[in-house]
């Protein structure tokens, strides 16, 4: 519980892990998805991840989230080993996500929706749960007090009682990111942020991203093909292209860089 | 504090319903169908654990309350009668001696059926959707079948001369627990971490929730209940039937669930009274009964689909809002 009150504080000073891909590859089949790639995030960082659709860029949030395992090739995160590990124990070491088209508990209050994300720190058993025991209800206020926080931060108190899917698809983006932000990550995948948002929701987005890296002393790894969001948020960025890192750099230099250009940017962008 | 004087309120209160009932209500036939009501409203409100909550779909409730059933009245037929009568002799009321005895053998039912549960869900859980359902039946059917032909158990003859312990305080008690355990567990992250599950397995793994421990969970404490209502089933009638839970009796408990709304405790609580009391309403049509007793529920289905409370729960009007675990709705 100390945690959870602790960590919505946003300690920024705090360290964060280094997130390694070490020669990651993972074939389906015939196919081989993401081959040798080599790829870390440092502790504060905000890197994106860009590349034509297909490249193989979810592909990489899923291996590194635990739902594929990679085919050779090690993920680690600070000095732990994510291969193998099942999604949730992955979360719990700190690394939250959210999906390119969004995974909300459609039906579930926005309030519920981020209080499920908070439901790992809660120190009560099941056993506090269904006897309605002092310890699970102190959890209970813990978690509930979070998730209006969080709610809060990204500007959806109002319709915290409000089912998720009735939302409009700019603010179920954000609370994904609310949702992501109760689990206590350290690493922030984002997996297409802006997808679907008109230009003002994108702007505000941007700011957000900054915002909460910023107060909640989180790497941020970002999927997106708004370039206009990458080039201005982001201090690194990889560029894949069928699931082969092609280049890595700042933004400047990916914008210069002949085969990014070619595979992906197009002659006008540069 | 408070606690402790609501349960001896509530305690006081079933045993003055104990008391009243016969003079209030003397027609056995209503008193035991006011009892089955009970026992099937434990039934739903506990597969609603993992049908409506979690979102499996288990058609083997039977199974469940058969093992709980039949454990329950072997105790207290061949293992527990000395302490009845230790009990006795020290001078206790016989109604408390039954009860002490009747207790732990519902308490030991529902391990047992709570191990079963386990021990099926552990590796059955990883399926989803029609194949887990197709793997509870067939739990259902095995238990079925291997009770029928257990001679020490009567075998298809049944068992008979299970005491008949089962008083009216002791269904509405297991009633009282069963389903203020289920409300608890709704508006606890506990709960939540089952609603989680129903909605989308992948996002709530990606939450950090451990979905299959979670699905156990729900599992294990559904079948615990289950059994304990096989429990006092068998010491109502004082004869247990493998007959008496077939396929068919597992597939009227999840028509229980779904009727009342999927997930809705206290939708399951009114489609179990509702679907228990129908047929015996119904009782002057005689031969039509059946009939209009499918028709009705074909015209349910089709005019409320989401069952008569959807996720909604009643809640009480005399209930206090409390300040924070709020969420009194819990589905949403």
């Amino acid at each position: 519980m100390t945690r959870i009150e602790g960590s919505v504080r946003g300690d920024s000073g705090r360290d964060s892990p280094r997130l390694t891909l070490e020669h990651v590859s993972i074939v389906f089949g015939g196919l081989t998805a993401v081959s040798d790639l080599v790829l870390d995030v440092g502790p504060g960082e905000l890197v994106g991840l860009i590349g034509p659709n297909g490249a193989g860029k979810t592909t990489v949030f899923n291996l590194i989230t635990g739902v594929y395992s990679p085919t050779s090739g090690t993920i680690r995160f600070g000095d732990k080993v994510l291969n193998g590990l099942k999604p949730h124990r992955i979360c719990h070491a700190g690394i939250a996500r959210t999906f390119q088209n969004t995974r909300l508990f459609a039906g579930l209050t926005c309030l519920d929706n981020v209080r499920i994300a908070a439901h790992q720190h809660a120190t009560g058993s099941l056993a506090d749960a269904i006897f309605a025991t002092g310890r699970g209800a102190a959890d209970e206020h813990a978690i509930e007090e979070k998730a209006r926080r969080l709610l809060a931060t990204l500007d959806l108190s109002d319709v915290a009682e409000t089912r998720a899917a009735d939302l409009p698809y700019g603010r179920q983006r954000r609370l994904e990111i609310a949702r992501a932000l109760a689990a206590d990550p350290k690493l922030l995948l984002l997996d297409e942020p802006a997808a679907g948002m008109n230009p003002q929701e994108t702007e505000a987005l941007m700011h957000l991203i900054e915002r909460v890296r910023r107060d909640f002393g989180l790497s941020v790894l970002l999927i997106e093909h708004d370039m206009k969001v990458v080039m201005t948020i982001c201090e690194r960025i990889a560029v894949l292209d069928y699931g082969v890192k092609i280049c890595e750099g700042s933004p400047e230099a990916v914008r210069k860089d002949p085969a990014t250009i070619r595979a992906y940017l197009g002659e006008d962008v540069a | 504090m408070r606690r402790v004087l609501t349960i001896a309120g509530t305690l006081l209160a079933l045993v003055c319903l104990e008391l009243l009932l016969p003079r209030v209500l003397p027609n056995t036939y209503y008193q035991r169908i006011l009892m089955l009501c009970g026992i099937n409203v434990i039934l739903a409100v506990s597969l609603n654990l993992v049908n409506g909550l979690t979102g499996q779909f288990s058609i083997g409730h039977a199974g469940f309350m058969a093992v709980g059933g039949y454990s329950a009245a072997i105790l207290s037929m061949r293992v527990l009668p000395p302490l009845a009568a230790a009990l006795a002799a020290a001078g206790l009321p016989e109604p408390i001696a039954e009860g002490i005895v009747l207790l732990l053998a519902l308490l030991a039912g529902g391990t047992l059926a709570a191990v079963a549960g386990w021990a099926v869900g552990l590796p059955s859980l990883r399926l989803r959707g029609d194949y887990l359902a197709i793997v509870t039946l067939g739990f259902g059917e095995i238990i079925r079948v291997v009770i029928t032909n257990i001679d020490a158990v009567g075998g298809a003859r049944g068992l008979s001369g299970v005491p008949r312990y089962t008083t009216f305080f002791w269904v509405v008690l297991w009633v009282v627990i069963v389903v203020t355990l289920s409300y608890n567990l709704l508006k606890s992250s506990h709960g939540r971490a089952m609603l989680a599950v129903r909605e989308d397995e992948v996002a709530a793994e990606a939450l950090g929730i451990d979905t299959t421990r979670t699905k156990v969970i729900a599992f294990v404490l559904s079948a615990f209940f289950a059994g304990v209502a096989g429990g006092l089933f068998a010491h109502f009638d004082a004869y247990l039937n493998p007959s008496s839970f077939t396929f068919l009796r597992s597939i009227e408990i999840v028509t229980m669930v779904v009727l009342g709304g999927m997930g809705s405790v206290s939708g399951a609580i009114l489609a179990a009274i509702f679907l228990t009391g129908l047929p015996e309403l119904l009782r002057p049509v005689k031969e039509y009964r059946l009939v209009i007793y499918a028709f009705l529920l074909i015209v349910l289905m089709i005019t409320r689909p989401q069952g008569i409370l959807g996720t909604r729960e009643l809640t009480m009007p005399w209930a206090k809002k409390k300040p924070l675990p709020g969420g009194a709705g819990g589905a949403g």
